[in-house]
């Protein structure tokens, strides 16, 4: 293709091709200080392209491609062409990954321990994670946690953080300017903006750590806790799966392990003080 | 010196020659993968590099689709055994076919081969009952609209598919190997009395009737796509069984000639190229019409094989009026992108 544009992140290599030269650019930018795929290879590859040549130059709309597709995808403007590179690196980890159980989760670490957070989109678990790893936490991925079944342990998947609608705002007031990508407006899920994980944690991204607490958070209501049972977490771990199925017995037992070893607690908050409060309690209780 | 741009080749070099992949460097592997994912050959690549020493992660991603393969196969022979249990009061063979039938006889051909859905074939005379035995046990329609069930149910070799509601699997019955409105009639009586059992209760077509099948999908019935796969298998089967008596029973399907060119054509591309001939090479130009980033390329000879594959599958006006019902539906078209 025209364009192309190599990244690891955690364990995995991507490669993205593009009829257009900024989406390139964009993650050129953004993922600067990243390496590149081991010995050259990358695991996946996404394409940006236009679904017909025209569409290049007139009203330009960017679908997406790879290894692995879906097939009633709606295209993007070009100006959201980095959404659509980010969306097509998820697309081949949910549709594509093997060898881990890929759970939709963000993760943080602290002394070797991994700190995972799931929840349905708007719980705040982009959110919480970008706002630990300014207090102190390694980032180790805002969207999939990646359980790997021979070792029990997490690895890293610190892609850019996907901040949405008003968490943009709630980052950026803790956050250098420099550490943000382009605003991006009236895409699909509303406003976006990302945020670049800090040289800590791009640098470690490749060290595992072992899970030692699952936190189920929920934006919106009254400070509350509680603890989760393992049938529970299995059950919900499952939904926030898209591999589980694929992966036959050994995600079955990977995911066992976890929860049977693993503690999970519930937490409820009405505000980012209140969050970090409760996170800090529930890992200092696990 | 200006490297060849990769195409299908690539993928048929590695797969003959395990050891030729040893002078790849980054960009060879990159696009040999690209291309192997592509036409959904990445496990049996797998399968020929075990024990080749290839970059420490190509072992990796090679691990990863024998893994997903390895799971491919358990799910595909569950899925056999599911159909088995719901159709064994009927007292007909389920002769597997495809995919599965090679995992379920432990062919070379089933050696790390992706499975998508169960293939069945059963005689004619028995669909209704088999179709409802299917229908009681939780499998549903998969086509709502009318004028496609209406046209599986008069002129294919096929029920329109079917799919589980728990499983999420699809099911394929056929009653025969070619649509009924393509010129050729294969034997099917023949097919399912010379079939043979690979594991109780489940039945598998004569390894001469694999290669018939496999000749009468690829150049019979489709346009030729996932022809790398497909040539694979034919390779694989005549490297087990031999051609004694191939020919023969080809031609009492009448499809000598699509038999003889898929030999032709697994030779040339995985095997020592015997006989090849001219007209060869634009099938070639098809099957192998990749790029290094897994997009099919080469539109004009893919689209001319789209018209040549309807051609064949249905007389000039009934043609016509199938592909203007689809066109005004704005389905028709060879897969892009």
């Amino acid at each position: 293709m025209n364009h192309q544009f190599s990244v690891a992140i955690g364990p995995v290599g991507f490669r993205i091709g593009s009829d257009w030269r900024a989406p390139i650019a964009q993650l050129e930018t953004l993922y600067r200080a990243y390496p590149k795929p081991t010995d050259g290879v990358p695991d996946f590859t996404v394409r940006l392209f236009a679904a017909r040549p025209w569409r290049r130059v007139l009203r330009p709309s960017v679908m997406i491609g790879g290894d692995f597709v879906l097939p009633e995808a709606a295209p993007l403007p070009l100006a959201q062409g980095l959404l659509a590179a980010e969306m097509g690196m998820n697309l081949q980890m949910a549709l594509g990954q093997r060898r881990y159980l890929l759970l939709h989760a963000s993760v943080v670490e602290r002394d070797g321990e991994a700190l995972m957070m799931t929840g349905v989109s708007g719980a705040g678990k982009s959110t919480l994670a970008a706002l630990l790893s300014l207090r102190g936490w390694r980032l180790m991925g805002d969207e999939f946690a990646l359980l790997d079944p021979e070792t029990g342990q997490l690895h890293a998947f610190p892609r850019l953080v996907s901040l949405k609608n008003t968490s943009i705002a709630t980052v950026a007031a803790e956050a250098p300017a420099d550490r943000f990508g382009p605003l991006l407006e009236g895409t699909p899920k509303g406003t976006i903006r990302h945020f670049v994980p800090d040289a800590h944690a791009i640098a470690t991204m490749i060290q595992p750590a072992r899970p030692a607490l699952i936190l189920f958070p929920s934006f919106g209501f009254e400070p509350a806790a509680r603890d989760v049972a393992p049938s529970e977490v299995f059950v919900r771990l499952t939904q926030a799966s898209t591999n589980y199925v694929a992966l036959g017995e050994r995600g079955f037992d990977a995911l066992t392990k976890l929860v049977t070893s693993v503690p999970a607690r519930a937490i409820d908050y009405p505000d980012t003080a209140s969050a970090i409060a409760q996170v800090e309690a529930a890992w200092a209780a696990r | 010196m200006m490297r060849r741009a990769p195409d299908g080749w690539l993928l048929a070099r590695a797969l003959r020659l395990p050891e030729s992949t040893l002078a790849l460097d980054a960009q060879g592997w990159t696009a040999l993968l690209a291309i192997a994912r592509a036409e959904q050959m990445l496990g049996t690549l797998a399968w020929r590099l075990d024990g080749v020493a290839v970059p420490p992660n190509v072992g990796r991603i090679l691990e990863d689709a024998w893994r997903s393969v390895e799971q491919g196969r358990v799910v595909a022979l569950w899925e056999a055994e599911a159909a088995r249990r719901a159709l064994a009061p009927i007292d007909e063979r389920v002769v597997l076919l495809k995919g599965t039938a090679f995992v379920a006889a432990d062919l070379l051909a089933g050696q790390g081969r992706s499975i998508g859905d169960l293939d069945i074939l059963v005689p004619r005379a028995s669909l209704d009952t088999i179709e409802a035995a299917l229908l009681d046990a939780g499998w549903e329609w998969v086509k709502p609209d009318p004028y496609d069930d209406a046209y599986y149910r008069q002129w294919m070799h096929e029920l329109p598919p079917l799919i589980h509601r728990d499983r999420d699997r699809m099911i394929d019955v056929h009653h025969t190997i070619l649509p009924l409105t393509a010129r050729i009639t294969p034997n099917a009586a023949a097919l399912l009395a010379d079939a043979g059992e690979v594991a109780p209760g489940l039945w598998a077509l004569s390894p001469e009737d694999m290669v018939v099948h496999a000749a009468a999908h690829l150049f019979a019935d489709g346009d030729l796509a996932g022809g790398m796969r497909n040539l694979w298998d034919v390779h694989c089967l005549v490297e087990q069984d031999g051609v004694a008596g191939l020919a023969e029973r080809a031609a009492m399907h009448g499809l000598n000639r699509e038999v003889a060119r898929a030999l032709r054509l697994a030779a040339a591309l995985y095997g020592d190229g015997a006989g090849s001939r001219l007209v060869d090479r634009l099938y070639l130009r098809r099957v192998t019409a990749r790029d290094g980033w897994g997009r099919t390329t080469r539109p004009v000879t893919r689209m001319a094989f789209y018209i040549r594959s309807h051609w064949l599958r249905m007389p000039p006006a009934m043609l016509a009026r199938h592909l203007w019902t689809k066109w005004r539906k704005g389905g028709a078209g060879p897969a892009s992108g």
